[in-house]
């Protein structure tokens, strides 16, 4: 078993050191499908190296917020600046192309290919051999094939799962199944990394793992988290800052325990009387 | 406990990504090609070879074009047959456009020049030149491919396979009904001329059958190899990729476009070598009647029998899909004498090819209810047993 | 410029110098298009309900007429070969849910499609081994002459100066009834609702009480009856051979056009492609192309409508989610 070394909690005060410029900034985004409005006027920014949660209800448009940051969504309004330059459309795997990584709500691994081969899948970006080199297997292609090898063996090493390498991703547990899909993201080699619930349906432990796997990956590859999480335990303990949405709008933005007190979030989440 | 990889190693990430990557697979296909290409041309009569091995082999390579679409790539495709056509008269055109290196040249400078034909190592690299036909047609049909699939790129599973016999259809009626195809040759068939490979004839009527099987046998293995290699490596994962889940593939950045045209390129390529090879080694002549819309189902039933997204399961549905119908007619003719013996009527010709018909059917139904990966998948829970054997627990 | 006027003003002008013509070839290629319809409305049926891409479509119709060609050939009146090949339909829809669709539960819609190619395969070598390979004719009595329009009221009233095939007539008159059938039985029909509830979810319509299995067996008994009725009406115009299963395929571009679920879409894009292609193989490629344009011509038109509407002219657009 690889030295997983967990953070422990008291060090986070440290980590404030590290979060610096603004690395992603959205500005009045809306979203419609049809007459449907998706998200309404949204703004924020995520800054280089911190752990940024969004929350809010179901159907607060947070997966569509993560759709339109990594450009399989495009909204019809608003911009989005992204390492300093503000983009018009953007394809998503040319958002990839630019160090934004992804895992997704409903898992979606390469259900036919083996563990390896899926986490091997984000290292495709950064292989450059030629058809024919492949097709014959030699020179560049081979010692790329080693070289990135080597890679995803640490980042499987990383996330304890020597032991599945070689297994169907379709066939294991689900708990497994959204690690290796972090272990795919994080072999893109992310600066910034979308985590679309990443422990939905866990178990406490499952969870209490998958939380020391993120702040290690942010630690240790200075990856900048934005993550989507209904575990409010959670997302106060690892987050730096938290942007609440409800109905496609935003309620409140700010650190876990501003958020917290924010008479609009209790009332989104509680529900109130109006009298 | 009579195959395992308990015992075996690795110690270099090379050797973990080995094609083979225990000792005992690697004597197994050691052996394998030995009986290939030694043992069988020598005790074999021409019959099995021109009947049952070449065809098999040819069609091996039919079948791993159209995996590497279907089964790596998930792009259902229907024009197969078109490709193989297309593989065929491009080769065809050229063959005859272009009968040697320095016609080649010459039609290139406008001077015709004797070109020296040196001797190296014992080979004479110009002896080679079909070689380079084949290469280039293949080529040709990869590019036309790479065309037809251009729909896959908004297009999507079942209906793009319908799009997909847009190219069946429209392919084959273009060579019926331009000339220029066939060198307007009066019948439409244009007879494979003779040509030398090394110094041994592997085209045309008077060709010996151990020479063709012998050059068809050395391409599949190539081919195979190919196939082997690419789905190892970045493009084979893309395809996968593309395959399972193209939407998060193309998050991770994979570029749907180029995944799925080169997967139609690839395939292209194979399956127009096939076609080619079919035309010129097997039946001697190029007909758009070997290139039907049978001839894509059969390409698909080889893919679907022997496992998608594998390089063995090609084979075996090649074998399967090849030899079934010949050893269901000597079966089905050997009972003949016996039924005349009991005064009932003996199977005709075509008898036989309807109960054809209805086997493969119902073959096609027991192989997707009884194992839907394909013979591969069966392949690999024999070695599953072998492993645990004698102990199954 | 010369291109443009071999190409295009040629058989512009063709068309426009005879427009009884025009209007021979078009009432001609609604009656093909109501064919392929009634095929297609076959492959609606299943694939609304079960979401099985039925493949052997073409194959039933063809198993229909030749079990339909093969009991008049041996002396039956029609009354009796009629009912007896629909039975056989309804047998084989039994067997396709005992044999073929019960034990492939919950495989992927490629598995059961190639299935379906497998069934095709079947019903084409049963059929034949029974009533032989050779090309049979289905002729029932159905009018098939040919009508001068001038010789009636209503032709001379609209100055129609036209020949027209009482065989498309028919192809057309059976296309409709068999659309207005199918609208009354799923909307009112006990049946009908409940597979219109099993096409919208399995386990929900399991849920409240409708035997699954059953259903299977009703959606493909009817698809069998469509294949029946196709089978009759084709035959009036075509023989009984093999080839009718490559002609059927056609119903597959239809139904692309038309939306796979949708039985007036299969009904219209039966006639889009019935005219388009016989207008283009009369005016280009009988004089330009060498003719036989109609094998592929219904096939190419599918791809520029799919580039521009992916799901087709009357399906559903979907919204990817993630």
């Amino acid at each position: 078993m690889a030295p997983a070394e967990a953070a422990p909690l008291s060090e986070r005060a440290s980590r404030a050191r590290q979060v610096g410029e603004v690395l992603l900034a959205v500005d009045n985004i809306t979203l419609r499908f049809g007459g449907v409005a998706a998200l309404t006027n949204i703004s924020f920014d995520i800054r280089q190296g911190e752990i940024r949660a969004i929350i809010g209800p179901n159907g607060a448009g947070k997966s569509s917020m993560l759709n339109v940051i990594n450009g399989f969504y495009h909204p019809q309004e608003g911009r989005i600046t992204y390492q300093g330059k503000t983009r018009a459309r953007m394809r998503p795997h040319e958002a990839a192309k630019r160090g934004i990584g992804r895992t997704f709500q409903n898992i979606a691994l390469f259900k036919g290919m083996t563990t390896l081969d899926n986490i091997m899948t984000g290292r495709v970006l950064k292989m450059h051999a030629g058809f024919l080199a492949q097709v014959v297997y030699l020179g560049r292609a081979k010692q790329e094939e080693l070289a990135h090898r080597a890679a995803v063996e640490r980042i499987i090493d990383f996330l304890e799962i020597q032991a599945i390498r070689n297994q169907p991703v379709g066939k294991l547990p689900y708990g497994l199944q959204k690690r290796v899909e972090l272990g795919r993201a994080l072999a893109t080699e992310p600066t910034l990394l979308l985590l679309d619930e990443p422990m939905a349906g866990m178990n406490l432990e499952e969870k209490e793992d998958m939380c020391r796997f993120i702040l290690d990956a942010n630690e240790e590859f200075g990856t900048t988290i934005a993550l989507i999480e209904h575990d409010m335990g959670v997302v106060m303990d690892i987050s730096d800052r938290v942007v609440v949405l409800d109905y496609g709008r935003k309620l409140a933005d700010g650190s876990p325990d501003v958020v917290r007190g924010d008479p609009a979030v209790i009332d989104a989440y509680l529900g109130v009387s109006h009298d | 406990m009579l195959y395992r990889e308990t015992g075996v190693f690795h110690s270099s990430y090379a050797a973990d990504q080995a094609i083979f990557k225990l000792p005992q697979d690697r004597y197994a296909i050691a052996f394998w090609l030995v009986v290939a290409a030694v043992v069988l041309p020598l005790t074999v009569s021409n019959y099995v070879l021109t009947d049952l091995l070449t065809p098999f082999l040819i069609m091996a390579i039919a079948a791993l074009g159209l995996n590497v679409l279907t089964g790596y790539c998930g792009q259902l495709s229907l024009g197969t047959g078109a490709f193989m056509a297309l593989g065929g008269y491009m080769t065809y055109k050229l063959v005859t456009a272009l009968p040697s290196a320095s016609a080649l040249i010459g039609s290139l400078t406008g001077v015709e020049l004797a070109l020296p034909d040196p001797v190296i190592l014992g080979i004479r690299p110009f002896d080679l030149w079909f070689l380079a036909i084949l290469i280039g047609a293949g080529l040709i049909t990869a590019v036309v491919g790479l065309v037809f699939g251009l729909p896959s790129l908004k297009i999507k599973g079942l209906y793009l396979a319908v799009t997909t016999l847009a190219a069946q259809f429209f392919l084959v009626w273009l060579f019926i009904k331009v000339p220029w195809f066939t060198n307007y040759s009066p019948a439409g068939i244009a007879p494979a001329p003779p040509r030398t490979l090394l110094g041994l004839q592997v085209t045309g009527a008077a060709s010996p059958p151990v020479n063709r099987y012998l050059f068809v046998l050395a391409l599949t293995c190539l081919a195979a190899l190919a196939v082997k290699n690419v789905t190892r490596c970045k493009v084979g994962r893309s395809w996968m990729a593309i395959r399972d889940m193209d939407i998060a593939a193309e998050m991770i950045g994979i570029s749907p476009t180029r995944a799925k045209l080169s997967a139609f390129a690839f395939s292209s390529f194979l399956i127009g070598l096939a076609g080619a090879l079919w035309a010129f080694v097997k039946i001697n002549s190029v007909q758009t009647d070997a290139y039907g819309i049978l001839v894509s189902f059969q390409v698909l039933f080889m893919v679907i029998i022997g496992g998608l997204g594998t390089v063995l399961g090609s084979f075996l549905g090649a074998a399967f899909v090849i030899l079934t119908p010949i050893l269901l007619n000597i079966g089905l003719t050997a009972l003949n004498p016996g039924l005349q013996a009991l005064g009932l009527p003996a199977f005709e010709v075509a008898m036989i090819k309807h109960i054809e018909f209805m086997i493969f059917g119902a073959l096609i139904i027991f192989f997707l209810i009884v194992e839907p990966h394909g013979l591969a998948r069966l392949w690999q829970i024999a070695k599953q047993k072998l492993r645990t054997w004698p102990f199954p627990y | 410029m010369e291109l443009f006027a071999t190409y295009v003003l040629g058989p512009l002008g063709e068309m426009a110098d005879n427009p009884a013509g025009v209007v021979e070839t078009v009432i001609g290629g609604l009656g093909n298009g109501f064919l392929y319809a009634l095929v297609a409305i076959g492959f609606v049926i299943i694939f609304k309900s079960s979401g099985v891409f039925n493949f052997a479509q073409g194959a039933m119709v063809f198993f229909a007429a030749l079990n339909f060609a093969g009991l008049l050939e041996l002396g039956l009146p029609w009354y009796l070969a009629g009912p007896l090949a629909l039975g056989a339909m309804f047998l084989f829809a039994v067997l396709v849910e005992r044999v073929a669709l019960r034990p492939l539960v919950g495989q992927s819609q490629l598995t059961l499609f190639m299935a379906t190619i497998g069934i095709s395969f079947l019903l084409q070598g049963f059929g034949e081994a029974i009533w032989g390979g050779n090309p049979h004719l289905l002729k029932v009595g159905l009018p098939e002459d040919s009508l001068f329009a001038i010789d009636y009221a209503w032709g001379q009233a609209l100055g129609l100066d036209i020949i027209i095939q009482q065989s498309d007539l028919l192809a057309i008159a059976t296309g409709l009834v068999m659309v207005g059938g199918l609208f009354l039985f799923f909307q009112f029909s006990r049946v009908g609702r409940a597979l219109r509830a099993v096409a919208d979810d399995h386990a929900a319509a399991m849920s409240v009480g409708i035997p699954l299995q059953h259903m299977w067996i009703a959606v493909w008994a009817l698809s069998g009856l469509a294949a029946f009725v196709a089978a009759t009406i084709w035959g009036t115009k075509i023989q009984i051979e093999p080839t009718m299963i490559n002609l059927a395929l056609k119903a597959l571009p239809v139904l692309i056009l038309g939306g796979l679920t949708s039985i007036p879409g299969a009904v219209i894009g039966g006639c889009i492609i019935g005219i388009s292609e016989l207008l283009f193989e009369t005016y280009w490629g009988q004089p330009l192309f060498g003719g036989a344009t109609t094998e592929w011509f219904a096939y190419l038109l599918t791809v520029p409508v799919l580039l521009i509407r992916p799901q087709g002219l009357f399906g559903e657009r979907l919204i990817e989610r993630v």
